[in-house]
């Protein structure tokens, strides 16, 4: 049995979902990916060696489409990709590991002499481009450039060159005296990782989105302000589409928080604002899409409002279902499920971390407030994940409305173990055995961003600078 | 933000301390909890907490209001004005943030003028003695002073801002000393109910040779704008190259914006201390204080020049709290990271 007899309390807590999870963990630390990267062409050795924790806090995680590829980014510019190990039959443990595939640098930090100003090398997406040939790309960016690079395999090199010796050194032609056919022979898996095109001096804001059309011809591009949609060719144009900067400056109340196309209409694409509103657009009713063609936005319940209202329900994520029928997004405190078909509020709102309402003038003090989420859904559109603080990251089941809060972090969890389900208790509430009260939280220890892979019950935490895979072992044995 | 918090802290409690409200059970994460707001209009909300009410408390008409309310109001309101400040200390300000707190600002100095407590802060503004030597009312110059004079302490302007009619008068109120002088376009009654007199500032050359139509109005706003480049500018020389090629759109538009209408949401500042404060080390902390922080346009487009340690460091050591690393080594890369760029602009590496 999975429960300890003396856990049997939980046990109604911890059966929420149809399937049993049970969770292998498996942590990338920053230390190991720092030995690969010396070799790296770090041209900020010192920054590298001052602020080692800064430049490994991963601010981005991305699953490619099919699942087998993992990317992360961090904020030193570099990026990460694991690749999901083939499963084997004699080692079933080991089926379906995550393992690092290839790391490579993909920005560095610039400096803007125009505005003496640093433009930080941190990745603030990842976005994979449908695989179409044996290589894969992807498309990262900052805050100001975006790249797109190629990552791809070689596993065999040629052999048997005419004018090259096996060093590569150039023979002496006097000692050739006949010809042969150079021969392609297997070599060691290298993978290459090539930057293919860079789209650079289109954003004056910063770059806070990036989303591949389902045409895979173009993808968006998405500052505080303005929206840019691009051809994957064409680097040195791109039109933009959504500008809602105001004439002056002064009048500015509103910035562009997250933007997604819709993962099958190519014409239609979603963008969230810092008032909690979302519209949707349609590229073909004009150039220019400041008018939406639906406003999302819940209206404020008036007994709730607080000077932090607004902070509050600004919109961190938002994300299209795999269906397209529907969008999450989420704000400070909730997580909600909208219908593309109804505007005037949420299908469904989830709270979070309804405790931390009464402590928003301290989260606003420590800037907590601001931090922005991420969320996620499962690929069967039933379960949602968002993160929280103190390393907690919570679920939310749609169908059957039950919720879990886990943790990532290695005291509470050990390799294969099953990930305990943790409670946050109010401030003086009654407690039970390994509750956690508010007070307690770390509000340094925040999980921003989440993914979840495309059709398994596999996902992937970012904890400031770990990342933590947890799968769903179907086991017949044990229910 | 370790350092945010102290300050704040340090603020609450002077303002604990000069209203001599005590209200020891009020903790600040309780601060603003669901549905306690108070309104105007209840009569049934005479506080009787309210303790005995400084010199700064507000009038019968707006003693509807709980003091301690309207005491965290006014610390929230401070905090968030010292965070817009914080925001100009960084590499890049987040766009987003600061819309965020400025519209918190904003949605506060809105509450406050309809609770008339407004008016009484600019009115306790205007008949706030700071000592003499700091009142600078008269000396309204028209000289120009080169950047590199401002070196040391710059001085704080207060912007006054008459949201109501008949409040025209035009003060700078100064800490620190006068060392530079200001450019003032005009001390003119024609200017709107919403004047105020730019702070002390030099004209920034390089201002002045892209500005060739040296409107008088033009020069008013700009100056508000240049004064945020003059101040940012005055510890390092070498950015004033830099400025000269700041000819970005986004330059264009926070020229342009009128930063009046800007004053008149955000005539906030001087409400920040309407007596004299008791506490020499916050005084001595906001006089270094970079005047950009009031000027709403700055704060959101971020354009500023070389951010200023200065008050960022004085700002630490104040705090009781260690600065978390992520803002210190940020504070210090992007320090160490421009003058490696510097530089090699200049070796030509």
């Amino acid at each position: 049995k999975m429960l300890k007899s003396g856990e049997k309390h939980f046990s109604l807590t911890l059966i929420l979902f149809k399937d049993i999870w049970r969770y292998i963990r498996f942590i990338i630390t920053n230390k190991c990916i720092g030995e690969r990267l010396n070799s790296l062409n770090a041209t900020d050795k010192r920054f590298r060696n001052h602020n080692l924790l800064q430049a490994d806090i991963i601010s981005t995680v991305e699953f490619n489409h099919t699942g087998e590829l993992l990317a992360t980014g961090d904020k030193g510019g570099r990026v990460v990709i694991f690749q999901r190990e083939p499963e084997s039959k004699t080692e079933p443990f080991s089926q379906g590991e995550y393992n690092v595939y290839s790391t490579f640098q993909s920005h560095e930090p610039e400096f803007d002499y125009l505005k003496s100003l640093e433009i930080e090398e941190k990745i603030n997406k990842i976005r994979w481009l449908p695989q179409q040939n044996a290589a894969h790309f992807l498309l990262s960016t900052n805050d100001k450039t975006i790249k797109l690079w190629k990552v791809s395999e070689r596993d065999k090199r040629p052999e048997g060159y005419n004018l090259k010796d096996e060093e590569g050194r150039i023979k002496d032609i006097s000692t050739v005296t006949s010809l042969q056919v150079p021969v392609l022979k297997p070599m060691d898996l290298m993978v290459e990782v090539t930057p293919r095109r860079v789209f650079a001096n289109a954003h004056t804001y910063h770059i806070n989105s990036i989303s591949v059309n389902s045409d895979y011809e173009t993808y968006m591009s998405a500052d505080d302000l303005r929206i840019n949609l691009w051809n994957l060719d064409i680097t040195d144009r791109s039109f933009n589409i959504v500008d809602i900067k105001p004439a002056n400056m002064e009048d500015l109340t509103e910035v562009i928080t997250a933007a997604e196309f819709h993962p099958h209409h190519c014409n239609l694409f979603v963008y969230s604002s810092s008032k909690g509103t979302l519209r949707l657009c349609d590229m073909r009713e004009a150039a220019l899409c400041d008018k939406h063609s639906k406003l999302f936005e819940e209206p404020e319940d008036p007994s709730a409002r607080s000077f932090f209202s607004e902070i509050i329900s600004s919109v961190s994520d938002v994300k299209f279902s795999h269906s397209g029928r529907y969008l999450l997004t989420r704000d400070y405190l909730t997580a909600k499920v909208w219908d593309l078909n109804m505007e005037s509020k949420p299908l469904e709102t989830y709270q979070v971390h309804d405790y931390l309402r009464s402590k928003l003038c301290s989260l606003y003090e420590n800037d907590c407030i601001f931090d922005k989420f991420e969320c996620a859904w499962n690929g069967a559109d039933s379960v949602i994940m968002t993160g929280a603080y103190n390393n907690f990251f919570r679920m939310f089941d749609r169908n059957t409305k039950r919720d879990v809060t886990l943790e990532a972090s290695r005291e509470s969890s050990k390799p294969r173990a099953v990930l305990k389900p943790r409670r946050v208790c109010a401030a003086g509430g009654k407690r039970r055995k390994d509750d956690i009260s508010v007070d307690s939280l770390d509000f340094t220890k925040k999980i921003l961003h989440t993914a979840w892979h495309p059709t398994e019950n596999i996902i992937a935490i970012a904890a400031t600078n770990n990342l933590y895979i947890f799968q769903d072992k179907l086991n017949s044995e044990m229910h | 933000m370790f350092v945010c918090g102290s300050i704040c802290g340090a603020a609450v409690d002077f303002l604990s301390h000069r209203v001599c409200l005590s209200s020891p059970s009020q903790q600040r994460p309780n601060m603003f909890p669901k549905g306690t707001k108070r309104k105007f209009s209840d009569p049934a909300e005479e506080p009787a907490s309210s303790g005995d009410p400084g010199p700064a408390a507000p009038p019968p008409a707006a003693r509807t209001l709980s003091s301690s309310y309207s005491l965290q109001r006014q610390s929230l309101l401070d905090m968030s004005l010292i965070k817009l400040q914080l925001c100009h200390m960084l590499v890049e300000p987040n766009l987003c943030r600061s819309v965020l707190i400025a519209n918190t600002v904003r949605q506060i100095q809105e509450e406050m003028t309809q609770d008339g407590t407004w008016q009484i802060m600019t009115q306790a503004l205007a008949a706030a003695q700071c000592p003499a030597d700091r009142l600078v009312a008269t000396e309204v110059l028209c000289r120009q002073t080169e950047p590199g004079a401002q070196a040391g302490q710059s001085p704080k302007p207060f912007p006054v801002v008459g949201l109501e009619e008949g409040y025209h008068s035009e003060e700078v109120v100064m800490e620190g000393e006068v060392e530079t002088e200001v450019t003032m376009s005009t001390l003119s009654p024609q200017l709107s109910s919403s004047s105020y007199l730019a702070g002390p500032f030099g004209m920034d050359p390089c201002w002045d040779e892209e500005d060739e139509d040296g409107d008088c109005e033009e020069e008013e706003e700009e100056e508000e704008e240049e004064e945020e480049e003059e101040e940012e500018e005055d510890e390092e020389e070498e950015d004033s190259e830099e400025c000269m090629s700041e000819a970005d759109e986004a330059d264009r538009d926070h020229l342009s914006a009128d930063s009046r209408t800007g004053e008149q949401v955000f005539g906030t500042f001087e409400i920040k201390h309407p007596t004299p404060p008791p506490d020499p080390a916050l005084e001595e902390l906001f006089s270094d204080v970079d005047p950009s922080y009031y000027d709403l346009d700055t704060v959101l487009t971020g354009m500023q020049s070389t951010p200023k340690m200065g008050p960022y460091d004085l700002l630490e050591s104040l705090s009781s709290h260690a600065p978390t690393a992520l803002s210190s080594s940020a504070s210090c890369r992007s320090d160490l990271n421009e003058l490696d760029h510097i530089m090699e602009i200049i070796v030509g590496s």
